[in-house]
């Protein structure tokens, strides 16, 4: 309040509307204290800034009402009656944005054209290795994993073949895995196990062979809905040389397996996946990766098969994208809902391992006979 | 490559120049839309074709014209305003000037820059113009951190210049007395924002 009461005696002495005997009384005041004699030589300083800023502001304003009022009468013009140098550097300023828009797209569809060439052509390959489980190691491991089952028949239907299998993760407590779409190809249902070796059957809700993700649901009476996923779902973008690591089953144990993000495309630049620097093996494909605050990144996929230690992950953004299309038409994708909380941050590993566990999933993949 | 009026315009742009000009400036320093609009058209497509010429567009042309009447608007007000050369001849002095700079800063510098007119040294002129545009960048920065009402209400009493009776109407405060009372409070927290800047720029 005295601030202002004497902010406002500063203005008024300064415009002079201070009565005499008042003005003699303030400038008594401004001798005897030198903040005070300070505060007004400021305060004059700033009215006189203020006054030049509001002084432009208006002459601006005057200009550019006076140019659009000129070019409306055609005093001046912004166009034509020139040299014909002048004409060609205003068409180059006039559309270079365009110019540049449409390089741009041109280069982002080229992109496209020459990522989808690739992902369709069979010469990716034999560069690239799909880390879905062989039949024949399926097979082999089943017997071992039919002797582990807790229950005593196995929930499949006798005529049934196995086609082959992976990973998946839990995307939503209610029962909902994601895995990739080869996991399942060829198949028309499918069972999942967890690592403590429940056997769970699971339909096959929605394939996107172009995304490779593939959404199963649990659907067995013995299955019961989780409170929440331990684990959250990261939508912002990773640097490079962060921390990441998988869960998967490669073998009829989960395994665990860390790396880095070592580049933010992958293979051949494909900008839908991440390439980690890590060890993955047939049937880590589908499993989860993890940045170190328990937030997925992606889904494990593919790796390189000329390269060591090379593994490529779809971006989560992707499960994102595939769950907002089909949600407009597929109503069992409606009920899915993703938290991008992660209740595990800050654990260390092996206790976020802990709790992550029971949700990632061997998925094993069938066809009737 | 220049691009060249018809000599007798030129000439006759300056005789009637000669005729109005300290009339014009007069105007100008007032904010007089006749005289403002007198000076564009008199040195808008001077500017505006050297400009085209020298690789700029047509908004390039219109910022840095109006850049350089900013300027002579400034030296008009100034009470130590001497006129030492044609108003045109120093529009263009000005632009010029600017216009190499402003090459010069995105590196499309050549030495080759088309023109035809004669100039006055305007460096000082110049000089003056960018500290008073820092202090004008200043201030608007200062001004738009503050936020609402505290910045329409700043303006409408220093910019629009409306008194406090009006503003405790526009603002609905009950009367100009609160408004007033709110006004100062602004002004507190705009000084403090402004000098902030303004100290650390000198």
């Amino acid at each position: 309040m005295e601030d202002i009461l004497l902010l406002q005696a500063i203005e008024r002495y300064l415009d002079g509307t201070m009565l005499p005997a008042e003005k003699a009384y303030f400038e008594e005041l401004r001798k005897n204290t030198p903040e005070i004699d300070q505060m007004v030589v400021e305060h004059n300083m700033f009215l006189h800034q203020m006054d030049i800023y509001s002084d432009q502001r208006n002459i601006k304003h005057a200009l550019h009402e006076m140019h659009s009022r000129l070019i409306e009468r055609g005093d001046i013009n912004e166009g034509g009656e020139l040299s014909t140098k002048g004409r060609v550097i205003q068409l180059y300023n006039k559309y270079k944005k365009v110019t540049a828009i449409a390089a741009s797209v041109g280069g982002v569809i080229a992109l496209v054209i020459s990522g989808l060439t690739l992902y369709l052509s069979p010469a990716s390959n034999n560069q690239i290795q799909e880390l879905k489980r062989e039949v024949e190691v399926v097979k082999r491991n089943q017997q071992y994993q039919g002797a582990k089952l807790k229950e005593v028949d196995s929930k499949l239907p006798k005529d049934a073949i196995l086609t082959g299998g992976g990973s998946g993760f839990l995307i939503d407590a209610k029962g909902y895995i994601i895995t990739n779409a080869h996991v399942l190809k060829g198949s028309s249902f499918a069972n999942v196990i967890n690592n403590d070796h429940d056997e769970f059957k699971a339909k096959i809700i929605y394939r996107d062979e172009v995304r490779d993700l593939a959404i199963l649901k649990i659907d067995d009476e013995d299955f019961t809905a989780l409170k929440s996923l331990p684990y959250g779902f990261r939508k912002s973008d990773l640097d490079l040389g962060e921390e990441v690591f998988t869960l998967g089953y490669p073998r009829n144990d989960i395994t665990y397996n860390k790396g880095d993000l070592s580049a933010k495309t992958g293979f051949n630049g494909d900008s839908t996946r991440w390439q980690l620097e890590m060890n993955a093996n047939p049937g880590n494909s589908g499993g989860p990766v993890l940045d170190k605050n328990g937030e997925v990144i992606g889904v494990l996929s593919t790796r390189e098969k000329q390269a060591e230690g090379v593994a490529f992950a779809i971006k989560s953004k992707n499960i994102f994208k595939l769950i907002d299309e089909v949600k407009d038409t597929d109503t069992s994708v409606q009920k899915i809902k993703i938290v991008s909380h992660s209740s595990i941050k800050g654990m260390d590993r092996s206790n976020q391992i802990k709790q992550m566990e029971n949700c990632v999933f061997l998925v094993q993949a069938f066809n009737k006979k | 490559m220049g691009y060249f009026y018809p000599s007798s315009r030129i000439k006759r742009q300056i005789v009637k120049a000669e005729f109005t000009e300290q009339a014009l400036l007069k105007g100008l320093a007032n904010n007089d839309s006749k005289a403002i609009e007198a000076l564009y058209k008199d040195n808008f497509n001077m500017v505006q074709a050297f400009i085209l010429n020298n690789n700029g567009s047509y908004d390039d042309a219109r910022d840095i014209f109006q850049e350089a009447m900013i300027a002579l608007y400034e030296k008009a007000k100034s009470d130590s305003f001497v006129l030492t050369s044609k108003i045109n001849t120093y529009v263009y002095s000005i632009c010029r000037r600017l216009w190499l700079k402003r090459l010069q800063q995105i590196g499309r510098y050549s030495n080759q820059i088309d023109g035809f007119e004669e100039t006055v040294a305007v460096e000082e002129d110049i000089e003056i113009h960018e500290k008073r545009n820092a202090e004008f960048a200043i201030m608007d920065r200062a001004l738009n951190s503050l936020g609402e009402p505290c910045k329409s209400l700043l303006e409408g009493y220093y910019v629009k210049k409306m008194d406090m009776q009006q503003l405790s109407k526009e603002f609905g405060y009950t009367n100009a007395d609160n408004a007033k009372n709110q006004k100062y409070k602004c002004l507190i927290r705009l000084k403090k924002l402004f000098f902030a800047q303004y100290n650390i720029g000198e």
